[in-house]
C-alpha cells in the first residue's frame, strides 16, 4: 500500500520530493485541492469511501497517515 | 430557528442565465498550476463550463429582464404583486436598493413592499422565509422572490480555487398563499464566528476599495487575487458542510417523522460535485434524487442555485405533479438550513437566457 500511495503522490505532484518531508501539507507539497484529488485517486485505487469528516490535512500529512486513513476507510466502507 | 409555515406555495419558477459560456479547458492556462494538475479537478469537482455576466450587467438587469418576461407572458400581473424581495451579495449600489430599482423599472405600485436581503448560498431559504412571513400580511397578493448574483465580477480569473466554480444567474420565484398547501418545515442556523471563511475583504465601509486593495498578489498557494476579490477557504467550508449539514438533516427527519424515502427530490445548494457527493454519502442520501450537475452546466449560482437546479433537473415533474422536496443550503455567513416543502403543479417553470 505504501508504494501505491507514494506513486499517487508523485503522479499528483511530480515536482516534489515527498521522502524529505515530515508533513506534506505544512511543507506546501499538497494544497487543499491536491487533497481532494488524492482522496479521489485513493478511493478508486483501494475501493474505499473516505468519510467527509476525515478529509482533513492531518490525515494527508504523511504516507503513514494516508495508510492509516485507508485502513480506517476500508473498515467503514 | 426551527419553525413551520402553513398555507404557502410556490406557484412559478423562472431561471435567468447570461448567454456567455466560459469553458474550463480554455481557462486552465490562466492559473499558475500545471495544466495536467488543474485538469484532474475537472471530473472530481464537476468543472466544465460556467455562465458569466457581462462586466456591465448587474443583478437588477437580470431581475428586470426576468420580470418583464413574466409580465409579457402573463405569468403574473402588476396588480397581483404585493412585495418584491431581493436576496443578493451583489447590490447595484449601496443605495438605492435593487428591489426599488426593479419596482421603478417594472412600474410597480407604490404600495408594493420592496426589500433587499444580503445573503449568498442560503439566499433561497432565507428569501422564502421572508416571503412566507410577508404573505401573512398580504392577503391575496403575491411575493416575487428574486435571487441573483454576478459574483464573477468579484472573483479573480487567476484564482483556481474560486473562479472555475462561479456562475452568474438569477431566479424569480412567485410565492403565494394557498389554502391547499401543506405545512412547510423550515430550519436555519447561523454562525458568524466562522464568517471569514467566505469573504470579500474590501469594497465596504470597513475597507473601501482603493488602488492598493486592487493589487493582485500571490496568496502563497499559486492563486492570485486582490482584497477586492471574493475568497472562499475551501477546507474550512468543506469541513463546515460535512460537520453541520448531515446531523441537521438527520435531526430534522427524526423531528418530522420522515425518512429519505419520503422525498422525491433533494434540491441542494451546488458548491461543487465533490462536496455534494461527500455530503450525500455522509447523510445517506440517494444520489439519483440529489442532482449535482449545476456547477458543470452553469456554475455555482449562489442563492439562485436551488431553483435553477430544480428547473434544470425536474422541470416536467415540477409542472405535472406534486413533488415532496427537501431543500438544503449552506455557505456564507456561515449559514446552513433545510426546508421540507411540496413543490409541484407549477403554473410556469422555465430556464431562459439573456444577452446580459
Amino acid at each position: 500500500m505504501k508504494t501505491d500511495i507514494l506513486n499517487m503522490l508523485y503522479e499528483l505532484r511530480p515536482e516534489f520530493d515527498f521522502s524529505s518531508s515530515d508533513d506534506f501539507v505544512m511543507d506546501g507539497l499538497l494544497d487543499s485541492f491536491d487533497i481532494i484529488s488524492l482522496c479521489s485517486m485513493l478511493e478508486e485505487k483501494f475501493g474505499v469511501t473516505v468519510d467527509g469528516l476525515d478529509i482533513v490535512p492531518e490525515n494527508f500529512a504523511s504516507v503513514a497517515a494516508i495508510e492509516a486513513l485507508m485502513k480506517k476507510s476500508k473498515q467503514h466502507s | 430557528m426551527i419553525t413551520k409555515f402553513q398555507g404557502k406555495r410556490i406557484s412559478s419558477l423562472l431561471g435567468i442565465l447570461p448567454e456567455t459560456v466560459s469553458n474550463f479547458d480554455d481557462e486552465a492556462d490562466n492559473y499558475a498550476f500545471p495544466v495536467r494538475q488543474t485538469m484532474r479537478l475537472k471530473k472530481i469537482m464537476g468543472y466544465h463550463q460556467h455562465r458569466l455576466a457581462k462586466e456591465t450587467s448587474t443583478v437588477s438587469d437580470f431581475a428586470v429582464f426576468g420580470l418583464q418576461y413574466m409580465l409579457n407572458n402573463h405569468w403574473i400581473t402588476r396588480e397581483e404583486i404585493g412585495a418584491v424581495v431581493v436576496v443578493t451579495l451583489c447590490p447595484d449600489h449601496f443605495v438605492p436598493h435593487i428591489s426599488n430599482i426593479v419596482q421603478a423599472e417594472c412600474d410597480f405600485n407604490t404600495d408594493v413592499i420592496c426589500m433587499d436581503i444580503a445573503q449568498g448560498c442560503c439566499g433561497f431559504l432565507l428569501g422564502m422565509m421572508q416571503s412566507f412571513m410577508l404573505l401573512d400580511h398580504l392577503g391575496d397578493k403575491k411575493v416575487v422572490l428574486i435571487n441573483g448574483d454576478v459574483l464573477s465580477h468579484k472573483v479573480s480569473k487567476r484564482d483556481r480555487n474560486d473562479f472555475p466554480l462561479i456562475g452568474d444567474a438569477a431566479s424569480i420565484t412567485i410565492i403565494e398563499n394557498s389554502t391547499d398547501a401543506g405545512p412547510v418545515y423550515f430550519e436555519m442556523h447561523m454562525d458568524g464566528k466562522r464568517g471569514n471563511a467566505l469573504i470579500i475583504p474590501a469594497g465596504g465601509f470597513r475597507m473601501p476599495s482603493t488602488e492598493q486593495t486592487a493589487v493582485m498578489t500571490d496568496q502563497g498557494d499559486g492563486n492570485y487575487r486582490s482584497l477586492d476579490n471574493m475568497h472562499m477557504d475551501g477546507s474550512e467550508v468543506f469541513n463546515f458542510v460535512q460537520t453541520e449539514v448531515p446531523p441537521m438533516l438527520q435531526s430534522a427527519f427524526e423531528r418530522e417523522g420522515k425518512s429519505v424515502e419520503d422525498f422525491d427530490y433533494f434540491f441542494f445548494h451546488q458548491p461543487n460535485r465533490f462536496m455534494l457527493q461527500k455530503l450525500a454519502e455522509k447523510a445517506h442520501l440517494p444520489k439519483e434524487k440529489l442532482p449535482m450537475n449545476l456547477v458543470e452546466n452553469y456554475g455555482n449560482s449562489s442563492g439562485a442555485s436551488i431553483p435553477i437546479t430544480a428547473i434544470l433537473n425536474a422541470r416536467e415533474d415540477l409542472i405535472s405533479r406534486n413533488n415532496r422536496c427537501c431543500l438544503s443550503a449552506f455557505g456564507s455567513g456561515l449559514a446552513w438550513g433545510a426546508v421540507f416543502i411540496d413543490v409541484g403543479n407549477l403554473e410556469h417553470c422555465e430556464l431562459i437566457s439573456s444577452a446580459l
